[in-house]
Parts: structure tokens; C-alpha cells; sequence
């Protein structure tokens, strides 16, 4: 912990943080900046297992190793959004989220 | 009493045509049809007349003749004492039926081969043929009532099919259904009164239910509805189900529509066999009635009597040659439900009875060769109507003896059969009821009369002026004319109070020359007066018809009981019943599950916007979602 | 000094957040978030966590962003700036950021967090190492193998889906 941080600072950082990926989720249209939100959704959330593992239970890695696996998640995640990015290119000749829309009514 | 195992044929060998003809006749010529289902019918009369001879006249009858089932099985089981069979029974009606149905079906396919020659769908007419006389040979060698009513629904439902042979002509079509419907709406009554008889007896079995004496009936004197007993109840009903199909009035009014139908089916099925079942079934049911239902063979008595007078006054003034026949048809009909309904039981008292079937058998025979006369008439002229014709008696040589044979037969001139039966009713009616043995005998002065009327303008008069020259119908047509010819003079001659009696035992009768002479005197009368009016074309029928204005008027449209029908089923039932429940239909229920149907497409037609493919609006939708979760959890629930 | 360090990379991750999700030009999104995500493996290594701060960096910092620009380059134009959102759009996602965010603080603010009391576990590779592979209780070899597994499955996912379809001639 780190000396005069109160914890809810570190969590009012991820909040804000969390919700600037959802705003940028909704207002951007390019699938890749879409992902990028994405990724700063992940990361807050991430910041949130480690402040919590390290401000409230230190003994443990809980927090510590989840944080680990949600960066395996990302990767992973992340590999298979560029691919259908990069087949959606193919197809459309853009990645604008708007034009993917084959599945409605 | 074994060795009538074979008579199972007799049935079978029809149904077996039916399905053969009625399944391959298609692919065959229409002769071959003809021909295989004639055979066929051959075939069973030659073993009903083996049956006959060796049930009649093979061994003693000291103690009256006993009832044999050669064959019987169980159909349906429903439990140990509720079950129904399926078997031949025979007894002397039955045998006698087995007889008249044969010998008359034979005759018809024989007639037809030349009747319907050349007609489109030649081998199904001869398949519904088959189908019919099988149906109707199962009524009548019913072992029990069930049996009875599930032939007699087939012969219900062969008679539609042949009345609606020519289903292209609408007039066709809608005597068919006439007929349909009225006759189910009687079976109806037939039904209910089957069901209560065997509630009351707890058996369908004739045997049980007509054995003298027996002490089935012994629960059911103190049961009663509406203050009449039980077993009034179900023979009343029964016998409504008999005179839908004896065309009794007031269920008349299908029988005549029904000669719309080619003219050996109105010979077979429309004269001498199926509306014949109705009598069968009140005789079959004789003793069940007489005894325990007295009443009941009132109303039957004077049902018979009022439709016998009924039907011929309307005969008087018809000009289609087959409703003629017909009306005198439902006359005829309406003397032996008399004969039954006037009848005692067991030996002398049991003349009606006897008579009755005896007519039946008389009956059968010359009806069926008038039919076929007049058959061969309008195979002729090509018309039904005696206007239309005129001097036929040069063209038609052999038609016009038969005819006329046939007409002294039924209006009763000795030796003929007609006047054997005809009399022996008339001294039954004597006997037992003086009011109905005045209506017999106007009623046989009135079928002397009509019969002459139509005979008389039809061969003799003028000469029309026909398309060509009419000429005499081929072979085919005239050799069961002749045979019924001479079957009709010597019927009477059949010692039926020896064979045909309600206990089975042989009586003797005598002449009754007080009920012969004037019955001869009436008859011979009204030829006179056919003679007088139409033997030369005059104008005094036109003038007598103009004289009795309104009564003629009436008569001519069968008095309005065909509008009355209409009337009741069109307006009242269709407008007042029908309307309101197929309005309710239409609107409640189906409208009900339509709308059910259109308020989901509306609906869908609605929200169907939402799935708009625009992935952030869902996100902006979860997320939104979410958060108003959260707000109502965290700021009003908790 | 590590307030201030604090500060200064919470200032980072905000403002660089903010500017990847607001600015025009791709490329430019793309750094500002690498530069969000040096920003946090600062925050790790502050609080002690070596190891996580590295994989940080490395991973997420090394792989992704680098696999993220790689796809803008095959798809964009370095120069093209995007079209300003729809204002529809702008106002759902600002209101349901702000509503969000608003919540949230408001929500962790009321409530008063127990700081745990136990010393802390010095985090290095052999504690990292044994517990990553062990059953034993604070064991988490289940929760690896999925991982594993599911990083295999999204490897061959995305050579499927991105593979050249083979009948058809399309470009790229």
C-alpha cells in the first residue's frame, strides 16, 4: 500500500477510467478504437483486483493472480477481435460498425 | 337344423363385387363391370331361392318354424355383457327378405346393362349397386338390433350415392342430401330408442327380445318418462328411425326427390327393398311392440293409414310418371304399416301381420316391374313426363303388357297377387279398426284410379311428336320385365299363412267375400273412371281441375309440405338458430384466436425496430439497462 | 514523492484515456492508449507488484498495442481522421458515462472500506511461480490450464477466421 493513497482514490481513477471505455464504446465508429475502449474497460478493472488484493487483504495473491489471467483474457481476446476486424475489411473494404449490420430484422 | 353355413354368401359375394369393381372398374370396360357384378348378384339370388326352398319346404313345420344362426361372432366387446355381434340369423322374414332383395337386385343389374348403357361412370353405378345390396341383405339376416342399425346406416349411406349418381345435375345433388338428412334425422330417433331398449333389456339380441314370454321386460313396466313407459318410449322411437326410411309421413318428403336418381335404382331401392326396411324393422320388432308397447303400435297404425291416403290423393295429380309410382309407393307403404299396426299375435289374430309381409313381397314384385316399366318408357320418349307422351302401346309392345299386368295388380283385380294381400290387409283393418278400413278402402279406389290415370295417357291417346320413333327396349331390359311380370300374377298364390306368421306357426285363412267383393267393386270402379277421363284425350280433367281450384292447386304442390320444410329449416332454424351460432363462430371465436394472432404481429411489427444490427445502440441498451438496475437496487430498495 | 507519482500517473490515465477515445486520427488513439497502459504498470509497480507490472508491460503494452497497430495499418489510412459521432451517440455515451461514473463514486464513497491488517506477502517469483502451479490450498492451476487452453482455442480462432478464403480472390 502505498502511504497516504486513500484506496478510494485508486478506485475513483478506475471508475472514471472504466466509464471513458464505455463512453468511447458508444460514440466511435471504427471497430479498432472500438477495441482499444475495450481494452481500457479491461485495464481499470484489472487496477481494481490489484488495489483491492494489495489495500484490503495483503496476505493473499488472489486479486494479484486474476489480474494475471484478465491480461491472458485481453491477449487472447484481442487476437480474435483483429481477425474478424481484418475478415470484416475483407468484405466491406471499411471497418465502420455501422455497416455491420447484417443481423436484424 | 345346420347346413345354412353357405348362406354367409349370400352378403358376401356383393361386398366382394363392390370392392372389385369399385376398385378396378376403372380400368376395365364398363361391361365387364356389368357383367361380374350381375354374376355375382346371380349367384346369391340362386342361393337364396336354396335357402328359401330348403328353409320352407325342407322337413316339418308342426311346431312352427325355429330361428336358425348359422354364423355369429363377436364384433366389439366392451364387457362381458355388453357386446356386439355380427351374424345371420334366419327365421321366415328374413328368409323372405333374403328372397325379395335378391330377386329384385338380380333383375335390376340385369336391367341395367341395357338401362345404363353408355352412361359415364357405368362400373361405379354397379359397384354402389353391389354395395347397396350387400348392406341391405346384412339388415335383414341381423342378429341383433345393433347389427341392424349399422347396416342400416350403410343402406342409408348406398341409397345417397345413388340418388346423386348424375352429381353434375344440381337437382341430383340436393335429393341426395334431402334424403340423407331426413333419414338421419330419423336415425337419430332409431338410435336413442336402440340405446334405451337395451338400458331397459340389457340385450341387443332379437332373440331375447322376441321370445314369448320372456321376462327381460320385467324391470321396465315401472320405469317411465313424461308419464308413458319406457318401452313405449323406445319403440315410438325406433319405429320414427323405421319411417324415415318407409318414407312414413311427415318424413315423406325425401322419397319422391329421390327419383331423381337413374330409374332402376328408384326400382331397387326406392319401391321394393330399402324403404321396405322401415316395415321390416317394426315387423322384426313385432312382438317387443305389441306386447309391451301397445300404444306405440297405435300411432303406427295410424301413421300407416293416414300417409296411405295421403300419398295417393297427391298421385292423383302428378304428371312425372316416376312420381306417380313414387307416391303410390309411400301409399302402398303406408298399407302395411297399417297391416302391422292392426295386428294381433299368433295365429288368426296375427293376420295383419301376415298380410303385411305378404303384401311386401307382392308389393316388391310389381313396384319394382312398374319402376322398370316405366324405365323402359322414358328410355323411349326421353322424358318423365306424361304429357310428353301418348299411344305408346304400338312402339312398346312388351312394356305395355308388363304395365299393364302391373297396374291390374295393384289395383287389386283377382287373380293377381295384389289382390291376395291388398285383401288380406283390409280384412285385418276390419277386424281390429273400422276407421282405417274405410281409409283402405277409399285409398284403394284412389290407387286404381291414378294407376289407370297414368296408364291410360301414357299407351293409349294421341301420338306426340317424338324425336324418333320410340322403340322397344333391347333384351336385357325386357327379360326382367317379363319375369316380374309373371312373378306379380303368381305371388298370390304363395301359401303365406303357412310360412310367414308372427309365432311362426301356419294358420288357414278363407276368401272373405264381404271385404273381396266391394275391395274388386272399388277397384274396378276407379279403372272405370281412369277409363272415362283419359282413355281419349278430353277436356274434363282440365275442367274438374278448374273446378276444384285451390284443392287441386294444392294437391298438385303435394300441399305445401315441402315449402313448410323449408320454411321451418330455412327461415327459422338457419335465420334464428343457425345464424346467431355461426355469427358467434365467425366473430367471438374465431376472432378471438385471430386476434391473438394480430395483436403479435402488430407487436412484432412494433419492436422489430429495435433489433436495428447497430451493435453500440445495443451496448448503450445493456449498459443502460444495467445501470438502472443499479439505481433502483441501490436507491430504492435497499 | 509517491504521492506525487500517484497523482502524476492517475493524471496520465485519465487525460490519455480520454484523448484515445476523443482524438481523430487512429494511430495517434493507439499511443495514447500505450501511453494509459505504461501509466497503470506504474501504478503496479508502486504498489509493490513487480511481476504484474511487467507482464503489463510486456503483454499488454508489447503485444496488444503493437498487434493494434499492426491492424490499423493494414486497414486505415495513416492520415484519415475520423468524421465527428453522431450527436445522438455523443449524448448516450456521455450521459451514460457520467450517470455511470456518478453512481459508482457516489456508491464507494459511502461505504467505508476495512483495510486488512494481516503483513504484507512479499510478491516474488518463487511465491508467484509455486502458487500459479499448485493444488494445494492458494492454488491456482485450474484457473492456468483454462487460460491456456483458451489462449490455444483463440490462437486457432484467429487463424481460421483471418485465413485467406481459398475460392475467393479478394484483396489483402
Amino acid at each position: 500500500m502505498i502511504q497516504g493513497i486513500p484506496l478510494e482514490h485508486f478506485l475513483i481513477v478506475s471508475t472514471i477510467m472504466f466509464f471513458i471505455g464505455v463512453c468511447g464504446f458508444i460514440i466511435r465508429r471504427n471497430l479498432i478504437t472500438m477495441l482499444m475502449a475495450i481494452e481500457l474497460i479491461l485495464n481499470s478493472v484489472n487496477i481494481n483486483f490489484v488495489v483491492f488484493n494489495r489495500y484490503l487483504y495483503p496476505d493473499q495473491l488472489q486479486g494479484h493472480f486474476f489480474s494475471l489471467f484478465i491480461v491472458g483474457i485481453a491477449a487472447a481476446e484481442a487476437s480474435v477481435a483483429i481477425a474478424l476486424i481484418i475478415n470484416i475489411y475483407r468484405k466491406l473494404q471499411n471497418i465502420d460498425v455501422e455497416n455491420v449490420n447484417e443481423l436484424r430484422f | 337344423m345346420t347346413g345354412y353355413a353357405y348362406t354367409i354368401l349370400i352378403p358376401m359375394i356383393p361386398l366382394v363385387m363392390f370392392l372389385v369393381t369399385g376398385l378396378l372398374g376403372m380400368k376395365w370396360k364398363p361391361i365387364v363391370s356389368g357383367l361380374l357384378g350381375t354374376i355375382g348378384m346371380g349367384t346369391s339370388w340362386v342361393l337364396s331361392l336354396i335357402t328359401a326352398g330348403s328353409y320352407f319346404f325342407g322337413g316339418h313345420h308342426a311346431e312352427g318354424f325355429q330361428t336358425i344362426i348359422p354364423f355369429e361372432t363377436t364384433w366389439l366387446r366392451f364387457t362381458e355383457t355388453l357386446h356386439i355381434n355380427i351374424g345371420v340369423l334366419l327365421d321366415p322374414i328374413s328368409v323372405m327378405m333374403l328372397v325379395v332383395i335378391t330377386t329384385i337386385s338380380f333383375m335390376v343389374h340385369l336391367y341395367s346393362l341395357g338401362y345404363m348403357k353408355g352412361e359415364k361412370g357405368f362400373a361405379r353405378f354397379y359397384a354402389f349397386l353391389s354395395l347397396f345390396t350387400f348392406s341391405m341383405l346384412g339388415l335383414v339376416i341381423a342378429t341383433n338390433i345393433f347389427q341392424m342399425y349399422i347396416f342400416w346406416e350403410l343402406v342409408g349411406v348406398s341409397s345417397f350415392l345413388l340418388i346423386g349418381f348424375y352429381y353434375t345435375k344440381p337437382s341430383a345433388v340436393a335429393a341426395s342430401k334431402k334424403a340423407f338428412i331426413v333419414t338421419r334425422f330419423a336415425d337419430l330417433g332409431f338410435l336413442i330408442g336402440i340405446l334405451i331398449l337395451s338400458f331397459v333389456t340389457g340385450t341387443f339380441d332379437f332373440g331375447k327380445l322376441t321370445e314369448p314370454g320372456t321376462a327381460i321386460f320385467g324391470s321396465a313396466a315401472s320405469m317411465s318418462f313424461m308419464g308413458i313407459s319406457a318401452l313405449t318410449w323406445a319403440m315410438t322411437l325406433i319405429f320414427i328411425g323405421g319411417a324415415g326410411k318407409s318414407a312414413m309421413f311427415p318424413l315423406h318428403i325425401w322419397l319422391p326427390d329421390a327419383m331423381e336418381g337413374p330409374t332402376p335404382v328408384s326400382a331397387l331401392i326406392h319401391a321394393a327393398t330399402m324403404v321396405v326396411a322401415g316395415v321390416f324393422l317394426v315387423a322384426r320388432m313385432f312382438p317387443v311392440i305389441h306386447f309391451q308397447a301397445p300404444d306405440a303400435q297405435e300411432i303406427i297404425g295410424y301413421v300407416g293409414g293416414f300417409t296411405s291416403l295421403f300419398a295417393a290423393v297427391i298421385a292423383i295429380t302428378q304428371y312425372d310418371i316416376k312420381r306417380v309410382l313414387a307416391f303410390s309407393t309411400l301409399s302402398q307403404l303406408g298399407y302395411m304399416m297399417l297391416a302391422l299396426g292392426v295386428s294381433g299375435y299368433g295365429g288368426e289374430e296375427g293376420l295383419g301381420y301376415m298380410a303385411s309381409m305378404f303384401h311386401l313381397f307382392t308389393h316388391a314384385m310389381f313396384k319394382a316391374l312398374l319402376f322398370l316399366g316405366a324405365g323402359s318408357i322414358i328410355h323411349a320418349v326421353h322424358s318423365n313426363y306424361m304429357y310428353d307422351m301418348g299411344g305408346l302401346r304400338k312402339y312398346l309392345p312388351i312394356t305395355h303388357i308388363t304395365f299393364l299386368i302391373a297396374c291390374l295388380t295393384i289395383a287389386g283385380v283377382p287373380p293377381l297377387s295384389g289382390f291376395f294381400s291388398k285383401d288380406e290387409i283390409l280384412v285385418a283393418a276390419l277386424h281390429h279398426n273400422k276407421l282405417l278400413f274405410a281409409v283402405e278402402f277409399l285409398v284403394a279406389g284412389l290407387t286404381a284410379f291414378y294407376m289407370f290415370r297414368l296408364y291410360f295417357s301414357v299407351f293409349w291417346g294421341k301420338d306426340r311428336h317424338y324425336h324418333h320413333t320410340p322403340h322397344e327396349s333391347p333384351l336385357t331390359m325386357s327379360i326382367p320385365l317379363m319375369f316380374l311380370a309373371v312373378a306379380s300374377v303368381f305371388a298370390g298364390f304363395l301359401p303365406f299363412h303357412h310360412l310367414v306368421t308372427s309365432d311362426k306357426m301356419g294358420f288357414d285363412t278363407e276368401m272373405h267375400m264381404a271385404v273381396a267383393a266391394p275391395s274388386v267393386l272399388i277397384g274396378l270402379f276407379g279403372i272405370a273412371m281412369a277409363w272415362i277421363l283419359y282413355k281419349k284425350e278430353s277436356a274434363v280433367p282440365e275442367k274438374l281441375a278448374q273446378r276444384w281450384g285451390i284443392l287441386y292447386t294444392a294437391t298438385y304442390n303435394k300441399f305445401y309440405f315441402d315449402e313448410i320444410y323449408l320454411f321451418v329449416t330455412k327461415k327459422i332454424i338457419f335465420n334464428y338458430i343457425s345464424r346467431p351460432i355461426a355469427w358467434f363462430d365467425r366473430h367471438i371465436i374465431d376472432g378471438f384466436m385471430v386476434g391473438i394472432g394480430l395483436v403479435t404481429e402488430k407487436i412484432a411489427y412494433q419492436i422489430k425496430g429495435m433489433q436495428s444490427g447497430q451493435l453500440q445502440h445495443y451496448a448503450f441498451m445493456f449498459v443502460a439497462g444495467t445501470l438502472a438496475l443499479a439505481l433502483s437496487l441501490v436507491y430504492f430498495l435497499m | 514523492m509517491n504521492v506525487f507519482l500517484f497523482y502524476l500517473f492517475s493524471g496520465i490515465i485519465l487525460i490519455c484515456s480520454l484523448l484515445t477515445i476523443t482524438t481523430r486520427k487512429i494511430l495517434r488513439a493507439a499511443v495514447y492508449l500505450l501511453c494509459v497502459l505504461l501509466a497503470t504498470a506504474g501504478l503496479y509497480f508502486m504498489l509493490n507488484y513487480q511481476f504484474m507490472a511487467a507482464v503489463q508491460l510486456t503483454l499488454y503494452a508489447g503485444g496488444i498495442v503493437v498487434l493494434i497497430i499492426f491492424s490499423i495499418l493494414l486497414t486505415s489510412h495513416i492520415s484519415h481522421r475520423f468524421k465527428h459521432p453522431d450527436l445522438v451517440k455523443l449524448i448516450m455515451g456521455v450521459s451514460t458515462a457520467v450517470v455511470g461514473a456518478g453512481l459508482v463514486i457516489a456508491t464507494l464513497l459511502s461505504h467505508s472500506f476495512q483495510a486488512g491488517s494481516a503483513p504484507e506477502l512479499p510478491v516474488d517469483m518463487t511465491v508467484i511461480g509455486t502458487q500459479l502451479l499448485s493444488t494445494e490450498k492458494n492454488g491456482y492451476v485450474l484457473p492456468f490450464e483454462l487460460i491456456s487452453i483458451l489462449l490455444l482455442a483463440a490462437m486457432i480462432a484467429a487463424i481460421v477466421i483471418a485465413k485467406k478464403d481459398k475460392n475467393k480472390n479478394s484483396e489483402i
